[in-house]
């Protein structure tokens, strides 16, 4: 079980302060916040992808690449990855970049994003969000299997002959997790490949989210990758934590009140009934996070969403203080605690090498010399067999 | 007159939503409304049928309604509503007059509701006014919005403005919707939509208030999400 933050990267007033932050220290303030969730214990950071003011995370592999450099042990990963806008030739190349960097300590999450003006930015068409999506994610499956991949689809230029480099690390192509909130081919296509499925399970209640988590791992076993416990599943949260309840609620309350997104409209209590957040104590905060492996049995990833509305820095770090120090130590032993042998570990690239070689020898792709001839030419790899 | 029974022997009573907009205590909405489905459940009664109503207060939803608006957040009275309308086999929807058009309160609940949530249901429209000079409000708009969900509006509507409570044309109105839609009751024909033709509407994954959770399996999306290839019609 892996437990981590996310960040959408929203540069958001302070409700309380009146202040704004710059870029330039909001990106700062977000490497602090990542080195911090592995000081204190957590396992996974991860980074929105936006193209538009207020946010700054425009280019997730630069910072995720940096902050695997400041870092000895935290999973760097997206949430979401932009599998409709980006080119997937793009994904697949910086993204294994990002692998080979950061020694494996990576994964991605796929999603549609929300921002509905970034298709035409980048010469796409929001009506067809979901075949763009289910078709790139295809191509960027092969091209991180297939050394050369011919290629040709609805939505991108045809490929001939086209090799991504590098090739992933140890030939294990990156884990990727589905994300979807309410779309069943979404969670259809994680089930197909075998891949892990992120319900963000934030602002719907646990009821919603659990339908498509359902639907994933009876289908994920339909494909024969194993056991419905063997899907592979991750969860969002919503948490403010104080020592005390009531401090709690009275710090949070200005800045859910004017959050992007759920501000102006339901109350804290409201919305801490009807979703997965929770405001509250250490204990409270783990008393509701057990209630999602009430409802969705065991996972592999939780993640949390601390740092937004305008947070100050030093509001974030001391979350993150709580977090790792109070609330995650308790969850990690009630749900081992709760664990079924059989059901899958959090994917690590550990786990996927040794699934793929055993005790073998992970394959170490070394080029041939003069290639960008892949038709007619020799293959592009030494060991490749033409 | 022969009374022909419509509603099979111990089967479940009518159910009739009363959906009100009016606001104030006694509200004339509310009369209206309930003038309405009280003429229903007698002329049910007459013909050995039995009618259960239940009555929604959007009064008592407002903050829900307007929370439902800007956020995705379903309160525990717009949930319940929600789970009312969807096994509803009528709907009286009852809404005052404002500024020349149903009220934003009425008009905000049924636009959070799913789009398919009353396909085929039957429904009276009701408003009152303090003015005659609003009586085409219903036929004119409150008729465009239960068009686009799909109900099926009864001939019908009955409008009420302060003079029409002294009128008897009022009372013969009220009874000619309750058996229009008493008709529609008995000739099941909600049911049947849903039964035969449910898969034809468009609908979202988890719409008709939570119910629809079938998922086809056998569609070119399905396909594309399996490593199949897009359909190419690409439409630019």
């Amino acid at each position: 079980m892996q437990f981590g933050v996310f960040s959408v990267s929203d540069i958001t007033r302070d409700p309380v302060s009146g202040e704004t932050p710059t870029e330039a220290e909001r990106i700062d303030g977000i490497l602090k916040i990542a080195v911090k969730a592995e000081e204190v214990g957590l396992d996974v950071f991860a980074i929105g992808e936006h193209h538009n003011p207020p946010f700054f995370s425009s280019s997730p592999t630069t910072l995720l690449s940096h902050i695997s450099a400041l870092t000895e042990r935290l999973v760097v990963s997206t949430a979401t990855t932009l599998i409709t806008t980006n080119d997937p030739v793009r994904i697949a190349e910086e993204y294994a970049m990002l692998q080979h960097l950061s020694g494996g300590r990576m994964d991605l999450m796929l999603g549609r994003g929300n921002t509905a003006p970034v298709y035409p930015w980048f010469g796409q068409d929001i009506r067809q969000g979901l075949p763009l999506a289910l078709e790139h994610y295809n191509l960027l499956h092969r091209l991180w299997r297939e050394d050369v991949v011919d290629w040709e689809g609805e939505f991108r230029t045809p490929l001939q002959g086209f090799t991504s480099t590098p090739r992933p690390l140890d030939d294990v192509p990156p884990f990727v997790w589905h994300g979807s909130i309410r779309t069943p081919e979404i969670a259809e296509q994680a089930a197909f490949y075998g891949n892990g499925y992120f319900a963000n399970h934030i602002f719907w209640p646990t009821s919603h989210s659990k339908r498509l988590v359902d639907f994933y791992r009876q289908r994920f076993e339909h494909y024969g990758h194993g056991t419905r416990k063997q899907a592979v599943v991750g969860l969002g949260g919503h948490a403010y934590i104080a020592k005390r309840s009531q401090d709690a609620v009275d710090e949070f309350r200005p800045y859910f009140n004017e959050a992007p997104v759920y501000g102006h409209g339901p109350s804290l209590e409201e919305f801490t009934k009807g979703t997965p957040l929770s405001v509250g104590s250490p204990q409270e905060v783990i008393d509701k996070t057990l209630t999602f492996h009430d409802a969705f049995g065991d996972y592999q990833r939780q993640m949390f969403l601390i740092d937004h509305a305008g947070m100050p820095l030093k509001m974030v770090l001391n979350q993150l203080d709580l977090l790792g120090e109070e609330v995650v130590p308790v969850l990690r032993k009630e749900l081992a605690a709760r664990r079924d042998s059989e059901s899958a570990d959090a994917p690590t690239h550990a786990g996927l090498v040794r699934a793929k070689y055993g005790d073998a020898p992970a394959r170490q792709p070394r080029p041939n010399a003069n290639r960008g001839d892949n038709t007619a030419g020799d293959m592009p790899y030494q060991d490749d067999e033409s | 007159m022969t009374v022909q029974q419509r509603q099979p022997e111990g089967a479940q009573p009518f159910r009739v939503v009363v959906v009100n907009g009016g606001t104030s205590d006694p509200s004339s909405t509310r009369m209206l409304a309930d003038r309405i489905a009280d003429r229903v459940r007698t002329l049910a009664e007459d013909r050995d049928e039995k009618v259960a109503t239940d009555v929604i207060d959007l009064r008592e939803l407002a903050t829900e309604i307007s929370t439902a608006l800007v956020s995705q957040l379903m309160g525990p009275k717009m949930t319940r509503a929600i789970e009312l309308l969807g096994r509803a086999d009528a709907v009286v929807a009852g809404a005052p007059v404002y500024k020349a058009a149903p009220s934003g309160l009425f008009s905000s609940f049924f636009h959070v509701l799913d789009n398919d949530l009353l396909i085929a249901k039957p429904v009276v429209l009701a408003a009152t006014a303090g003015t005659a000079r609003h009586a085409l409000v219903v036929d004119d708009q409150m008729r465009s919005l239960f068009a686009y969900l799909r109900t099926m509006t009864v001939p019908t509507s009955v409008f009420a403005a302060t003079e029409d409570w002294n009128s008897k044309e009022l009372g013969e109105r009220i009874t000619r919707a309750a058996i229009e839609v008493l008709l529609l009751m008995e000739s099941g024909f909600a049911e049947k939509v849903r039964s035969e033709s449910w898969k034809s509407y468009q609908h979202e994954y988890g719409s008709a208030g939570g119910t629809e959770l079938d998922i086809d399996l056998s569609t070119d999306l399905m396909r594309l999400a399996t490593g199949g290839s897009a359909k190419p019609n690409r439409k630019t």
